[in-house]
């Protein structure tokens, strides 16, 4: 597997210079490897949102570098164009950036803008609708006509369709009922699985976080808390609560649990390995008992 | 790039000038505005240029803020300038002349000031907009026009027009600038192309932004309704204006330096 983003020793700061700078980013430094699921989680205000813009460059710098498929953004002469169509970003609420008269065009601009013939953005516009579960005679619609879990789908079928090699997504389901929700998050897995491009979620959900991702980034106060498999994260439940973040329900009984003296693991974080665990210990527990 | 427009723009501070009453404020800058104008000597706008620098080191803004409110009339100062440098005419013979155009030391000089004027008074309006929040210059206004509600205009509404508008400059920017980074994620071109191209490209991000500003003005009236607003009748204010000791003293200094620069007016010969 191959490195795709890395970012060295970001910084970033809002308004430089004036009396209400603020440092959104201090010396931020990881790299994500090609085909992974990043969570990428942290209170409000951590810097999430400020870090994932500069990943297409829509952020610059301040300092540091952040480079995409080994190459610096901002080297002299780079084509930012060039990493945005790498790069896909889903941003917050992304429905609100819909403007044609239907879904179908709506998914179509981005294709367009990569300046791929007719055919080609037919059969993209197709595929990204079929990934997020929009039926076609949606497509012939306008997107103002469509429900608000409806209108996230085409936003998000429109970053798909530009065939980007990594998808970004800030909070996805923010919003969303539970089951709304659901879908699009493991819609976006099935993506991910079918594919093989390597996804980054924002969430604010540590369920959805343990449920999707197979690594993440912790930040905290503009910069990087912990980095790392889900396991490992969430075996640091305490330090995760200190951060004034939560853990996974399950995550918490598990704390509870050990705490009362009972002798289980503390990477727990989801439902089926709870039971799995539970039974183990049950398990050991009679055997004892036997003997 | 849209954060450059300054139009508003408050610059968060704590001096004598940022705490003076808006009123006072208010009425100082278009008194300013007026004595830059009848000041007709070039000691007259010296005076007027030091007394701003002085205002603008009392209120400790940046000299770079006054650089950045003069750098979108850059343009219009100079076309000013040159119309008045050519069509200014005078006696005696001109200092250049070709083809059609003759220039007079008087073009010159009426060129030279009107510039100065024009700077003088956009740093001037600036300072004002530095040092106090629209909010509270809104309520000045409504203030100082109250006594027109005597002929029936509706003053309490200009004011929450005004207020409201204000209120959502910063939104609608911040909004504006949302949808302009959404749509240059999916490879929207803004800044390259011919006119035709870079007008087209406009519509992505007009349209999402007309029907969010619907969005957020039925919001607004669903939620002042929800307070019971019902206009200006009867409506008290959390933050009364009072006209200070301090306010006062401002109001002294200022009225005797503006009295000054006027007074340069009898004494020193005029210019033009």
């Amino acid at each position: 597997m191959s490195e795709i983003i890395r970012v060295e020793h970001l910084n970033y700061v809002y308004n430089p210079g004036m009396p209400d700078a603020t440092t959104a980013l201090e010396d931020v430094s990881f790299s994500v490897e090609e085909g992974d699921f990043v969570g990428i989680i942290g209170s409000t205000g951590s810097g999430k949102s400020t870090l994932i813009s500069h990943f297409n460059g829509l952020n610059r710098p301040t300092g540091g570098r952040v480079l995409v498929d080994g190459k610096d953004l901002w080297a002299q002469g780079a084509d930012l164009r060039a990493f945005r169509f790498l790069v896909g970003l889903v941003m917050q609420y992304p429905e609100y950036q819909l403007f044609e008269e239907t879904c179908a065009k709506d998914i179509a601009y981005g294709p367009r803008n990569m300046g791929l013939d007719e055919a080609e953005i037919d059969r993209r516009v197709k595929e990204a609708a079929a990934f997020v579960g929009l039926r076609e005679e949606l497509l012939e619609k306008s997107p103002f006509e469509l429900s608000g879990g409806q209108k996230r789908r085409v936003a998000i079928a429109g970053v798909m369709a530009m065939h980007p090699r990594v998808l970004v997504l800030d909070e996805p389901a923010a919003g969303l009922d539970p089951e709304g929700r659901d879908t699009i998050l493991s819609q976006i897995r099935d993506y991910h699985e079918k594919t093989g491009i390597t996804v980054l979620l924002v969430s604010h959900s540590m369920e959805d976080i343990a449920k999707y991702a197979n690594r993440v980034l912790v930040l905290h106060k503009a910069g990087v808390a912990m980095y790392d498999t889900v396991e490992n994260v969430f075996a640091r439940a305490q330090e995760l609560l200190e951060l004034g973040l939560s853990v996974p329900q399950v995550t918490q009984i598990f704390l509870k649990l050990r705490r009362m003296g009972l002798d289980i693991p503390t990477d727990v974080y989801t439902v089926p390995y709870a039971v799995k665990t539970i039974k183990k210990a049950l398990a050991a527990k009679q055997n004892k008992g036997v003997e | 790039m849209l954060k450059d427009i300054t139009i508003g723009q408050y610059y968060p501070g704590r001096s004598v000038l940022h705490r003076c009453d808006p009123r006072l404020k208010l009425v100082a800058t278009i008194a300013y505005i007026v004595v830059l104008f009848v000041a007709p000597n070039p000691l007259g706008i010296a005076l007027s240029l030091l007394l701003l620098a002085a205002l603008y080191r009392v209120a400790r803004i940046p000299g770079k803020m006054i650089l950045r409110s003069l750098k979108p009339i850059v343009p219009i100062v100079i076309f000013t300038a040159v119309l008045n440098l050519f069509f200014v005419t005078g006696q005696g013979e001109p200092l250049v002349h070709f083809w059609v155009f003759n220039i007079y030391s008087e073009g010159v000089r009426y060129a030279v000031l009107l510039a100065v004027r024009v700077c003088a008074l956009i740093a001037g309006t600036s300072l004002l907009t530095y040092t106090t929040s629209p909010i509270v210059l809104t309520d000045a206004i409504e203030n100082l026009l109250r006594p027109l509600e005597k002929i029936h205009f509706p003053v309490h509404e200009l004011a929450m027009m005004m207020t409201i508008a204000l209120r959502f400059i910063p939104t609608l920017i911040e909004e504006t600038e949302k949808i302009m980074n959404a749509q240059k994620a999916r490879g929207a071109m803004l800044d390259t192309g011919k006119f035709t191209q870079r007008v087209k490209a406009l519509v992505p991000i007009l349209i999402p932004l007309f029907i969010s500003a619907f969005r957020r003005a039925d919001e607004l009236a669903m939620a002042m309704e929800c307070r019971c607003y019902h206009g200006g009748e009867g409506r008290t204010r959390l933050k009364q204006l009072r006209f200070t000791a301090t306010d006062a003293r401002c109001a002294v200094i200022i009225t005797a330096a503006l009295a000054v620069i006027v007074a340069t007016r009898f004494f020193v010969p005029g210019l033009v």
